[in-house]
């Protein structure tokens, strides 16, 4: 088993998310080489925690989420997803994908939204609404998309999410463009979903939502600075909070 | 693939037109107009109703596959497509969401357009009225399943704009509308002969000569076998992970 810096490995069988020797190269352009974007990546996603997925802007965090939900083609490495091989289709129905910007169609209400996906993951109207309730959005039900703020339309794109109550959730920066209050509900959201049992790996920039996770992946230019817990980091770095830490990972390498 | 999904597609592909009177006036409004002006520019000529059947085809065919092409670039950019690809549903199932409900509009395309042609403007066809209609609807679901196609083929949205011109111009010059195709150059006369257009245009030009559904078979069979291939095309090449 693989143990990077000073987390405890995960037993086997009890990981959502096992990355091994990952390397994704994207194109660059016309004629040109590709860059590689994430260089080597081993890490591992227990099954019911919240993992944050943490990095500078450019650092590969949408690239290695794309690579969990099988929608980015990988230059080498594993990627396995509830013990099955990232992106089959038996995982379609178990894992949840909430993209960077929102992604529900513009032009329907809200509602609309949520019941052409219900019907796609074979769910029905309780589900819609347990879905709305979870992001606070029932009073705005019946609203079109585009009248929405880019807060309210993330958290439409979150509900679509959780309709299907997968075990894994994966979710690219969700709190972005939210206010404190909001934000808070959310990471308590989160905090309940991974009570139940489910899995959330989460990526931010905002460091500070570290504290919010129980176990924390560091990216910086397409490498893994850190597979650990907050506490086990900041006890490896002598730092007293994240931000610290990652400067300190940095400039030590 | 299932019915229950592919239905469900298309469903909200026509929720979303209905939230959206500009593309229902461009499917409907505009190819009125320009026929209108057209029977005005040529009032007292046979003009009319020589070419009015043409463009009964032809509109349909550069119009939907223009609705079909914006629809789904507008799919990939907002992530929904991404996201789709996540999802329990099979790419066919989005291929003959479109279809299905694009189809439906060709449908509504067809029958408001012959019949202001006909009713309004007193277009007269010399051949069946209903083949047509037929051969419009045809022609609709054509473009459809040419943008669908074209998009599926496209990597980027970027790509995606320009198969627009590129699919549909060449049909254009070659589908015997500016010259007969028997007075072709033999090269351009086998490409002709390569276009799914030129069959749609060949039975409409028929039809307006007098016509029926037993002379304009042949080609009506190969404007629906390139329907099918360009959506099995479509779905054959639509990625469910990019680099
Ligand atoms: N479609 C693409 N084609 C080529 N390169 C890409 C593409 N998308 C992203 N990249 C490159 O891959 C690298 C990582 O991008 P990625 O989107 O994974 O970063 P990120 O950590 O999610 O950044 P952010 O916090 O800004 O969302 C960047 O250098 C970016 O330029
Ligand atoms: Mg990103």
């Amino acid at each position: 088993m693989r143990n990077n810096g000073s987390g405890q490995p995960s037993e086997p069988g009890r990981a959502a998310v096992r990355v091994d020797g990952l390397r994704v190269v994207r194109p660059a352009g016309h004629r040109r080489p590709g860059i590689e974007v994430l260089r080597g990546i081993d890490a591992t996603v227990p099954r019911g925690q919240v993992v944050g997925l943490l990095g500078p802007s450019g650092s590969g965090k949408t690239t290695l989420m794309r690579t969990v939900v099988g929608v980015q083609q990988i230059t080498a490495g594993t990627v396995e997803v509830l013990d099955r091989p990232a992106g089959e289709e038996s995982l379609r129905r178990r894992v949840g994908y909430v993209t960077q910007s929102p992604s529900v169609y513009a032009d329907l209400s809200v509602v609309e939204n949520l019941r052409y996906f219900a019907r796609l993951v074979a769910v029905g109207e309780d589900d819609v609404a347990r879905s709305l309730a979870e992001v606070d959005l029932t009073a705005l039900a019946g609203r079109r998309v585009s009248t929405l703020s880019g807060g309210e339309a993330s958290r439409v794109s979150l509900a679509v999410a959780l309709l299907a109550s997968p075990e894994l959730l994966v979710l690219d920066e969700p709190t972005v463009g939210l206010d404190p209050v909001l934000r808070r509900d959310l990471w308590d959201l989160f905090g309940r979903l991974a009570a139940g049992g489910t899995t959330l790996l989460v990526s931010s920039h905002v460091m500070d939502e570290a504290q919010r996770c129980d176990r924390l992946l560091l990216l910086r230019e397409g490498h893994l600075l850190a597979d650990s817990t907050l506490a086990d980091l900041l006890a490896r770095t002598g730092a007293s909070h994240v931000e610290a830490a990652f400067l300190h990972l940095v400039e030590g390498r | 693939m299932s019915p229950r999904l592919t239905l469900a597609t298309a469903e909200r592909v026509l929720r979303q037109v209905r939230h959206d009177p500009r593309t229902i006036g461009l499917l409907v409004g505009l190819p009125c107009l320009v026929l209108w002006l057209i029977a005005w520019m040529f009032e007292g000529t046979p003009v009319l109703d020589q070419f009015g059947p043409l463009l009964l085809g032809l509109f349909p065919l550069v119009v939907m596959f223009l609705v079909t092409s914006v629809a789904t670039l507008r799919e990939r950019q907002s992530g929904t497509l991404e996201r789709l690809m996540t999802l329990p549903v099979g790419r066919g199932d989005i291929v003959i969401g479109y279809a299905l409900a694009f189809g439906a509009l060709a449908v509504l395309q067809a029958l408001v357009l012959t019949g202001f042609a006909v009713l309004v403007l007193g277009m007269e066809v010399a051949g069946a009225l209903w083949v047509v209609v037929l051969v419009a609807v045809l022609d609709g679901l054509l473009g459809t399943a040419l943008g669908l196609a074209a998009s599926a083929a496209a990597r980027t949205e970027f790509q995606a704009v320009q198969m627009m011109p590129l699919i549909i111009f060449p049909q254009l010059v070659t589908a015997g509308l500016m010259m007969p195709r028997d007075q072709m150059p033999t090269v351009l006369e086998v490409i002709s002969r390569a276009m799914p257009l030129t069959y749609g245009l060949e039975a409409l030009q028929d039809l307006a000569a007098g016509a029926g559904l037993h002379d304009v078979r042949g080609a009506v069979t190969a404007v629906a076998l390139f329907i099918v291939g360009a959506l099995m095309l479509g779905t054959a090449t639509l990625r469910r992970s990019t680099r």
